[in-house]
């Protein structure tokens, strides 16, 4: 029992992590028609950003989380101006195609500058908390920091999308393009929030990632068939589904444990969205293929 | 005076060869003016090509006296034209209320004026306010989209066969509905596949067959006229 619980958290702990790339794939996808292959990548940028911010200032761990989603939202705008923006009137296999392209040039940028050896945003252990009351479970505070803050961050986007008017709009975009600009909505400003929300979680994504395990070159990459898997199981285009899709993977991944090696936690993912674009291809909340 | 809208020699299409072969329109400020004709004679590429929704490569529209041709859809929403189309014409996962409020994106301040106008003329969208619109009637979705393209207080409301689909009751409510919005001294330009009934209510009507105007007159005279008639009134 006390296993199982324990899985229990690991997988919210991760599900959490998949939920943040989750929902910007898949708010990406509702405006703007196209995967985005190059989201796992931004996960790593924004790890590696804020790895150099709090040892260039001597700060402690957290503070890489402000610093990664800043830096992830500007760079994602201006990775949209300079290249995707340019043939969003194309097809969306060409999108993807560059998304493609994009993954494989940060990777190798993440590489050049930051080297491919793993690091850590800090050296020391930190000791769980033993939680007698729930059968001696050990939690980490760092779990704990990236659910609550994941939590935190899910609200927020709820707010956003229902409270304000550009939320709105972007729900409406995604829903219906062409009555979007018949209604005179601004498509460009639009698709730039988008950027910026799904940059700053791509951002956040990637520092919890690297406080729950470590930092190196291909973490984001490695991460991407999971926010896939959640993306879509939850309906591709509707970020509520990947909040959902995003802790059923995480918490299947890290149970399939108990029954099987955990070196094939991806392939559960994996099978899990395969399972579900055979079964309901639209997601569990309708979806917009 | 010079009319609300209009539109002379209109040639363009979906990128293929032109299915506009120098179409007229013209809506003076109070009028309803119905678009019938045969299928395919571009009755909703004419609305279209008017709203910027493709590309006119001859002729001009002119609104208000100013030239408006090929315009982004923005620029004819800031000016006070609202278009409707035929199909899809919601945002399904939203509520009617967002849905209207979505229509009036560019309008600044508050929105509860526009707000309590639309409820006043379709009572049931205010009951109905917080209901996702694409699990509605197609009945109320029409109300929906006709409820959102009102929320510029619009000068010119093109509907694009705005009773299709509809049953016999409703479809006698949505005209009903139009001249009502008409009376608020709103232009109406539509589209209508119910021709007998659009053109009673209609100040003008064209008839459109195969891209250009095959008759122009006022609804009572193209009911009466017998090659009208023929064409596809039924007889």
């Amino acid at each position: 029992m006390t296993d199982i619980l324990q899985l229990l958290i690991y997988g919210l702990v991760l599900g959490s992590v998949l939920t943040m790339g989750a929902i910007g794939v898949s708010m990406i996808f509702g405006i703007l028609r196209f995967a985005h292959f190059a989201h796992g990548d931004f996960m790593t940028l924004g790890a590696y950003l804020g790895l150099s911010f709090i040892s260039a200032f001597g700060l402690s761990s957290w503070w890489a989380l402000p610093a990664a989603m800043v830096g992830m939202a500007v760079i994602a705008v201006f990775i949209d101006q300079v290249l995707y923006r340019r043939i969003r009137r194309t097809q969306p296999v060409i999108l993807l195609i560059a998304s493609f392209g994009m993954a494989l040039i940060l990777r190798s940028l993440v590489q050049l500058i930051w080297g491919s050896d793993n690091q850590t945003y800090t050296s020391g252990i930190q000791f769980p908390w033993q939680l007698d009351w729930l059968g001696g479970m050990r939690l980490k505070p760092d779990h704990l920091w990236i659910m609550l803050i994941s939590l935190g961050l899910v609200a927020g986007v709820h707010l956003f999308l229902t409270r304000t008017r550009l939320g709105k709009a972007m729900r409406a975009m995604s829903d219906n393009m062409d009555l979007a600009l018949i209604s005179g909505i601004p498509a460009e400003r639009v698709i730039m929030v988008t950027w910026v929300i799904g940059g700053a979680l791509a951002g956040a994504a990637g520092v919890f990632l690297g406080i729950d395990t470590r930092l190196h070159p291909v973490m984001g990459w490695t991460t991407l068939l999971p926010v896939f898997a959640a993306a879509i199981l939850g309906g591709i285009g509707r970020p509520y589904g990947a909040i959902a899709g995003g802790m059923i993977i995480g918490v299947s991944m890290e149970m399939s444990t108990l029954l099987i090696p955990a070196a094939y936690k991806p392939a559960v993912a994996f099978a899990i969205m395969v399972g579900m674009l055979i079964l309901r291809p639209q997601g569990i909340f309708k979806g917009t293929v | 005076m010079s009319s609300l809208l209009e539109a002379k020699g209109l040639y363009g299409g979906y990128g293929g060869a032109d299915i506009l072969q120098g179409t007229n329109l013209r809506v003076e400020a109070d009028e309803i003016v119905v678009i019938v004709g045969p299928n395919g004679a571009g009755k909703s590429t004419a609305m279209k090509a008017v709203f910027g929704l493709l590309r006119i490569r001859e002729g001009e529209v002119r609104y208000r006296n100013e030239t408006i041709t090929n315009a982004k859809p923005e620029q004819m929403v800031r000016r006070g034209i609202a278009y409707v189309p035929q199909e899809k014409n919601v945002f399904p996962s939203l509520t009617v209320r967002e849905n209207l409020e979505m229509g009036a994106y560019l309008m600044k301040g508050d929105l509860s004026q526009r707000l309590d106008k639309v409820y006043t003329l379709f009572p049931k969208l205010a009951e109905r306010r917080r209901q996702q619109a694409g699990l509605m009637s197609g009945g109320e979705r029409q109300m929906v989209a006709m409820g959102r393209a009102l929320m510029i207080d619009p000068q010119l409301l093109m509907l694009d066969e705005p009773t299709a689909g509809l049953s016999p009751l409703l479809i006698d409510e949505t005209f009903e509905r139009i001249q009502e919005i008409n009376a608020q001294g709103i232009g109406v330009l539509m589209v209508e596949q119910n021709a007998k009934q659009a053109l009673a209510i209609a100040n003008r009507g064209y008839v459109l067959a195969t891209g250009s105007n095959r008759h122009e007159d006022t609804g009572p005279n193209l009911l009466a006229n017998p090659e009208v008639a023929e064409m596809f009134l039924g007889g």
